[in-house]
């Protein structure tokens, strides 16, 4: 039997304002069919986003939904989270919005390891507005704010997640929904900060004027620039160059969540235990 | 009224205050001169089962406490002039969710990174406008110790009842200045706390933002069975984007309209020596106590001076400013930053010979300077 969206679906709000063909409404429904999965209660999830097409994925589904400030997704879901540590916290954001203007919140998200899962969806380019050069742009690639094409050396947001100190980091494109399903359940389960890097198309604003005017060339081209993380693995540093592996990236289970550490700091304060000392925390300096 | 009797700083005294008000949640981001009060909440906060974070910059401080606001605990956070410039973006969308939350801000000299240890006031200008659209704002100025206390408690109250940020200005010289104070008892405070409303009924007829045109959000508390949807774009009843033309214009009339027409609520001012006045001099902050102890001296000498001080700066008491302008033949504007609010008292009195007694050096004006400025009227 086919899924039924209907029960998460905010159904007076669809369609959607994304364009025919766009790679949102396929994370969309991955997600919706990970959180029944999981079988969470929509009253216990709270998903924040940000500001640019995926923006609006908050809107159209039913849970506790925030649409914030440009870039602020974490910081936000960092107050919600913290507040209400028994809760799932959810933030979609996109690539200008998580590695650009936002750029500071998701290193100090990864760095905390808070419970938070973080879903980029990255299309490569500043769509919403217009095809302005994202900070995942590949160089060379035509883009209206720099028509000549891209200089600006490219971001690469799972490295920068795993640098920063997120225990779960993954990347999947929006190809494979079964996959992408997989690591989302995966990703909320994990205990910590989840970073995903989801790949996806922007035909319109990335597309048409870089050789790929159809959602299905743009598929194409993410498809060539991924490999999974076990063939890439097994590659050269040289036949690496210009690819991006899919995958589980990073899984750490035994990294010390920011919500729980912070507990141990109310047990201090009520005179339950002992201040912190190194002897707390793994790596001890 | 039950009183009892601390010696501490008006910093110290607000984080306290924030405490005894049920505060559970604080967000912000180190700044001189208000850092004390993130050091104290980092303490109190944890002790009754709540949280205090330090984030890894301003703007990011305020969003959190934003975040955790609109969860639904009560929710604060601490800054000086830089810091608010930084979080108007955050403080605009606080504005257009309706999400309560306490703003404390401890100015210090400005423009930019400005004067960080010394005193100011140079950000009233900045409180009623911080960031940008229409809405109107709710900022109180504590001008003692225990108001420090007093005006903090008050803006929790304020913001759950308005359902938006809340000011609440010290400046440096008040902020950290050490005493004693008579404040109201925790259980007294704790008697007065009227939370946010809550709608109770069945879920699909639950219309957080379809309220009366002079009325805030209903703002359930999130996890509870109320599924809605927050956002910053202009929204309907649900909180959904919407451009349909009526549904715009009366959102940003009822974030106007909400506060300008309960104006009673929020108002608060102290009147010195008025009654017999022939000159008023209007100050607030702790270039009040100034002003009081100089009232004192102008008396001694035969000058009839009175004090009239704002504790609400915005919305403005001007109704009262304009009844004591009417009477009295001199008014002197007493300020630290070059007539921000001898602005608004011109505006609210219609008067252009409003006279000023502005510093904007990062010192504090002293007794005799006001002294000396009446007798040259």
């Amino acid at each position: 039997m086919a899924f039924n969206y209907e029960n998460y679906l905010r159904l007076e709000k669809v369609p959607t304002l994304w364009c025919w063909g766009c790679g949102d409404g396929v994370i969309l429904k991955a997600f919706i069919r990970a959180v029944d999965k999981l079988g969470l209660n929509k009253d216990d999830v709270c998903v924040v986003s940000g500001i640019g097409c995926s923006g609006r994925f908050s809107s159209y589904i039913d849970f506790n939904t925030v649409h914030t400030t440009h870039g602020r997704t974490v910081a936000f879901a960092t107050g919600i989270k913290l507040a209400n540590p028994d809760k799932h916290v959810i933030c979609v954001a996109g690539d200008g919005d998580a590695l650009a203007i936002g750029g500071n919140h998701t290193i100090h998200g990864c760095r905390r390891n808070i419970d938070i899962t973080m879903i980029v969806i990255n299309n490569f380019i500043y769509g919403l507005t217009n095809s302005q050069t994202s900070p995942t742009t590949p160089q060379g690639m035509w883009t209206v704010s720099q028509k000549a094409g891209n200089i600006d050396p490219t971001f690469n947001a799972t490295n920068l997640a795993i640098a920063a100190g997120a225990s779960f980091v993954a990347r999947e494109s929006m190809i494979d929904p079964k996959k992408l399903e997989k690591i989302f359940v995966k990703a909320i389960e994990h205990k910590g900060f989840a970073f995903l890097d989801v790949l996806s198309n922007c035909h319109i604003n990335l597309g048409r004027k870089n050789k790929m005017a159809s959602a299905m060339e743009n598929l194409a081209w993410i498809d060539n620039i991924t490999v999974s993380k076990k063939k890439y693995d097994a590659m050269s540093e040289e036949e690496r160059k210009n690819l991006l592996p899919t995958g589980i990236l990073k899984e750490d289970t035994e990294a010390k969540e920011y919500c729980d550490m912070y507990a141990e700091i109310i047990k201090v304060h009520q005179g339950k235990r002992k201040i912190l000392t190194q002897d707390d925390f793994e790596k001890k300096i | 009224m039950a009183t009892r009797e601390v010696i501490s700083s008006g910093n110290e005294l607000s984080a306290l205050a924030a405490k005894d008000a049920g505060c559970r949640f604080f967000a912000g981001y180190p700044i001189t001169p208000s850092s004390e009060i993130m050091h104290e909440l980092s303490d109190m906060l944890p002790e009754i089962g709540g949280a205090c974070i330090q984030m890894e910059d301003e703007i990011a401080g305020v969003a959190a406490a934003i975040g955790a606001g609109m969860s639904g605990v009560r929710t604060m956070t601490a800054t000086s002039g830089p810091g608010i410039s930084l979080k108007a973006e955050n403080l605009g969308l606080a504005q257009m969710t309706e999400v309560p939350l306490v703003v404390v801000n401890v100015m210090r000299g400005g423009p930019s990174t400005g004067l960080p240890t010394r005193v100011s006031q140079g950000d009233v200008a900045q409180a009623k406008n911080p960031s940008h659209g229409d809405y109107k704002s709710i900022t109180l100025c504590a001008g003692s110790l225990a108001e420090c206390y007093t005006e903090t408690v008050r803006a929790f109250n304020l913001a759950d009842r308005f359902m938006q940020p809340v000011f609440v200005l010290l400046d440096e010289t008040l902020g950290h200045m050490h005493g004693k104070a008579m404040l109201p008892t925790e259980e007294e405070v704790k008697a007065g706390i009227v939370p946010r409303k809550t709608f109770d009924g069945p879920a699909e007829e639950y219309f957080p933002y379809g309220c009366e045109h002079d009325q805030p959000a209903v703002l359930n508390p999130m996890f509870k069975g109320y599924r809605y949807h927050f956002t910053g774009l202009h929204h309907d009843k649900k909180g959904f984007p919407t451009e349909e033309i009526e549904t715009c214009r009366k959102l940003i009339q009822r974030l106007e309209d909400k506060v300008e027409l309960h104006k009673d609520e929020i108002e608060l001012y102290e009147e010195f020596n008025t009654d017999d006045a022939e000159i008023l001099i209007v100050a607030y902050g702790s270039v009040s106590l100034a002003a009081k102890e100089a009232i004192r001296h102008l008396r001694e000498d035969g000058i009839k001076a009175g004090l009239f001080r704002p504790i609400t700066l915005w919305p403005s008491p001007a109704e009262k400013m304009r009844e004591l302008a009417a009477r009295i033949p001199k008014v002197l504007c007493v300020e630290l930053n070059i007539g921000q609010y001898r602005d608004e008292v011109q505006r609210a009195t219609g008067r252009l010979d409003i006279n000023g007694l502005f510093k904007v050096n990062g010192r504090p004006i002293s007794p005799y300077e006001i002294v000396n400025k009446v007798k040259e009227l």
